[in-house]
């Protein structure tokens, strides 16, 4: 049964192949030719697109999507690592309600996640109306690099709350009264015994904060104003209005790569890869 | 017992943080006048506006028809594809399922523009089919993670048993695998259904020829500005989502409960 | 759960079923492409209605986006709108069609002054839709607009309250023409003065938007904006407060046209439908849409004296004088972006 169950694969493998791992090729093509030769007949190999990416123009678009992104996750690990480990310590039959509530908002379109600050943010939105209502002066907050950063934390904060919670629920609460039992302080257990234990999912939750942070160009051009451009407003300006696609691509090899070592940083740290798709 | 206090408070600040801009949203979608941030009387234009609007209606039945048939047929394709990659070993598989998962970590604008490029090297015309495409594409990965845990926790002797008593494979197939692995399929299927209705970057680069869905729709309407048909359209599709949500999550919750039950018998 | 399932499937295509409707009958479809909100949509369904075709209506905002989308070969289109610069390179690449103008009676309502310019010279391929120029749109309560100039863009009263447009041939000809110089220049120390100029205006930038700025100005959240003459209208037929100035340096008049790409197999059914937004009656109700100034000669006789007298709208002949047309920078363009990128990720 279980060798004749393996043709099942078969068709998927062709489609994979297809659809997934020549998509990948064809973008390592673009990125490794020239404007030229995209005709297929002539084609011309050439680094000119990676090395023009390593110019300080496209290098400060690149540290500074990774500097936006550095400071969400920071700000997500902070208001998230709390909220995981307070679910974790709740009584089980409202465990999930407080998981799903936290989910819940994640499966709402994005860009409706986005819009919504929008109205909130803006200089006669409700925040700044609230602020003159209470006497407060009011500042501009939308398009700005501080809106950049909130709509990044809002939309991805579960991703950050989600493994470290699973990983926490994981662990054996034995431990902690064993801890407790040998005299450990409250302190000493939690950076002795909880913190590292709940590591796989603290840098599980980074990465995958991180990853959509890094690549997203809705957020900075809704929120942001298009001031602080993105290395995803860049792919995505290269593609649609420069026609640039051999250096888009060249870009998005290194965005493939980036997220392809992030991937095998948790592939080593064994994180439950179907907790990962569970958030999704 | 202050700590549980504090616990409560600080749990409060992070769903207001989560559910203030939502419920600011649906409030709004009521509100009489276009402004956004004062209330000047309840109103449902909006709404009626919202289904008069063209765009919309058009994009609307776009992302249902589209989601409708990516989730039913990534979801047969996935099974199929699940079955037999847990019946390879080795080396063949992990390569099977690492490429599987490169949609699933990708960023979302690479899976898109690497599509878009594939599209045109193949010289199809952008518009339903290679949008359908692509959400197939991208939602078959998840159907199959989420049908393989169940299959691993599949008893092998039990086909086996079926076939000794014999049952041909595709007998024991549909008797015995099928039924043991149905809840992997069925939340396979939803989140399929999700995340097709909820995909904007990669329908953004695949589109094409008056073909649009509500993601697309909903980000030209930002672009121009706050309007407030799209506080209802958000309301209206908050609501569904959180009917979804409750029926995927009472469906898991009720699976687990039933699991638990087994192995206490056990 | 099955019967759940099975319910919701069932509802699911139910849904389908009732919004494909009855369209199963084969019709011809002509695949249309134009700039975001810049046609009253009724007329595209009234003439689907009256010529027994399905219209599949694609939008963009920008030229360059625009081009892309056709010279990468996507999508085939039969119709597109857009502006005369980038119809000039399409022209020049072979990817338009010579028009029957016999099919495009209503050719003749279009003013004289929109016809041969330098885009198309013997005006064989296209039919004006729309023209325009480039100001700015501020707030009469805030800005003191008599300087009459792009200075004002620059000006360090009104930080974080000025809106740039995120179109780089737009924002350049701003600084371009406060500095004297040809909008359509490719020496490149001119245009190193304008982006200087445009890192040097970055920090009283609000934004940078195409297509928002009218919303965000009528809600009065920021004092000006760089805009088209068209949003200008229309944000000043919401608030009053707000006026337009076109600067005394001189700006940008546009002309928007009609063409039939070379993809097209419906050459006959796409000069009809040209035909049919020319008439007196769609260039009505189409101004009454994107407020932009017609070229219809019939239509603007028809206009109420309001809209008349708005400058954004009748943009007078002292301010046309100083006008420049964009060109095609052909392979210059690179100078652009470049400078453009380098601008964004300052």
């Amino acid at each position: 049964m279980k060798d004749r169950t393996k043709y099942f694969a078969y068709p998927y493998v062709v489609w994979i192949f297809l659809f997934i791992a020549l998509p990948a090729f064809l973008v390592l093509l673009y990125s490794s030719t020239t404007k030229e030769s995209n005709g297929l007949t002539t084609i011309h190999f050439t680094l000119e697109n990676y090395k023009k990416f390593f110019q300080p123009i496209y290098l400060n678009i690149l540290w500074d999507s990774i500097y936006l992104a550095a400071v969400s996750t920071v700000i997500c690990l902070i208001l998230g690592y709390p909220a995981a480990l307070i679910i974790s310590n709740t009584h089980v039959s409202k465990r999930n309600t407080l998981l799903f509530l936290c989910i819940l908002p994640m499966w709402m379109n994005m860009l409706l996640r986005t819009y919504a600050w929008m109205t909130i943010l803006g200089n006669n939105g409700i925040l700044n109306n609230f602020f003159a209502f209470i006497g407060l002066p009011t500042f501009n907050m939308l398009y700005t690099r501080g809106a950049t950063v909130m709509g990044m934390v809002y939309n991805f904060i579960p991703f950050m709350i989600l493994p470290i919670y699973t990983a926490l629920s994981k662990m054996d609460k034995g431990l902690l009264e064993a801890a407790d039992d040998l005299g450990a302080d409250k302190k000493t257990v939690f950076t002795k015994v909880i913190l590292p234990l709940s590591m796989p999912g603290v840098i599980s939750g980074i990465i995958m904060v991180f990853m959509p942070a890094v690549s997203t160009f809705i957020i900075p051009q809704l929120l942001g104003g298009n001031k602080s451009m993105m290395i995803g407003n860049l792919v995505e300006k290269l593609f649609i209005l420069n026609g640039d696609w051999n250096f888009g691509s060249a870009i998005s090899m290194v965005m493939m790569i980036i997220i392809l070592l992030s991937m095998s940083i948790m592939n080593k740290f064994d994180i439950d890869k179907e907790g990962g798709a569970r958030l999704w | 017992m202050v700590k549980k206090y504090l616990s409560k408070i600080y749990m409060g600040i992070i769903f207001i943080f989560l559910y203030a801009p939502i419920l600011v949203l649906a409030v709004f979608s009521f509100n009489e006048s276009k402004s956004r941030g004062n209330w000047t009387g309840f109103s449902l234009k909006w709404y009626i506006e919202l289904f008069h609007d063209h765009d919309i209606r058009s994009a609307f039945y776009y992302t249902i028809t589209i989601a409708i048939i990516t989730a039913i047929v990534s979801t047969v394709l996935g099974t199929i594809a699940a079955i037999g990659i847990n019946a390879i070993k080795g080396r063949q598989k992990a390569l099977i399922l690492n490429v599987n998962y490169l949609p699933v970590v990708n960023p979302d604008i690479v899976t898109g523009i690497s599509l878009m490029i594939l599209y045109i090297s193949f010289n199809m015309d952008f518009g339903f089919n290679t949008m359908l495409l692509s959400h197939i594409v991208f939602s078959t990965p998840y159907v199959i993670l989420s049908i393989l845990p169940k299959l691993k926790q599949l008893d092998v002797h039990m086909t086996e048993a079926a076939m000794d008593l014999g049952a041909t494979p595709m007998y024991a197939l549909r008797k015995v695998i099928l039924p043991e692995i149905k809840p992997g399929i069925i939340t396979g299927f939803l989140m399929a259904f999700t995340l097709s209705i909820d995909d904007f970057i990669i329908s953004y680069f695949t589109k094409g020829e008056g073909v649009t869905n509500l993601s697309i729709v909903i980000y030209s309407m930002a672009r121009r500005g706050v309007r407030p048909t799209i506080n209802a359209l958000s309301t209206i599709m908050l609501t569904v989502v959180l009917l979804l949500m409750i029926l995927i999550n009472k469906r898991t919750n009720g699976h687990e409960k039933s699991k638990k039950t087994n192995r206490s018998e056990v | 759960m099955k019967r759940k399932l099975i319910l919701i499937i069932s509802i699911l295509s139910l849904v389908l079923i009732l919004a494909t409707g009855c369209s199963t009958e084969e019709k011809q479809t002509l695949n249309v492409l134009n700039y975001d909100i810049y046609i009253d949509r009724s007329l595209l369904t009234e003439f689907e209605k009256a010529n027994n075709v399905t219209i599949k209506y694609d939008t963009y905002s920008t030229p360059e986006e625009m081009y892309i989308k056709v010279k990468s070969g996507a999508s085939k289109y039969d119709l597109i709108i857009s502006s005369e610069y980038m119809i000039e390179r399409m022209i020049n690449e072979n990817l338009v069609n010579k028009l029957n103008f016999d099919n495009i009676p209503n050719y003749k309502y279009i003013s004289e002054d929109f016809k041969n310019h330098i885009y198309d010279p013997s005006n064989e391929y296209s039919v004006p839709y729309f023209w325009g120029t480039l100001g700015i749109l501020y707030n009469k309560n805030t800005v003191d607009a008599s300087s009459d100039s792009w200075a004002m863009l620059w000006d360090e009263a009104h930080a974080q309250k000025i809106i740039m447009m995120d179109s780089q041939r737009d924002s350049f000809a701003a600084a371009l023409k406060l500095l004297g110089y040809s909008l359509n220049t490719v020496d490149e120390k001119e245009l190193d003065e304008a982006k200087e100029l445009l890192i040097q205006q970055r920090p009283l930038v609000m934004a940078y938007i195409t297509d928002g700025s009218p919303a965000i100005m009528i809600n009065e959240e920021a004092d000006m904006a760089l805009v088209w003459s068209g949003e200008a209208v229309s944000a000043m037929a919401e608030n009053e407060d707000l006026d337009f100035v076109i600067p005394k340096e001189g700006s940008n008049i546009w002309i928007d046209a009609m063409i039939i790409p070379s993809t097209t197999d419906k050459q006959e059914l796409a000069e009809k439908l040209i035909n049919f937004l020319c008439s007196t009656e769609a260039t009505l109700r189409n101004i009454d849409e994107v407020w932009y100034s017609t070229v219809h000669t019939e239509a603007i006789e028809l206009l109420d004296e309001e809209l008349l007298s708005n400058p954004a709208f009748n943009i007078p002949q002292s301010d046309l004088d100083k006008m420049e047309m964009f060109r095609d920078p052909k392979e210059f363009i690179d100078l652009y972006t470049e400078r453009w990128t380098e601008l964004m990720a300052n």
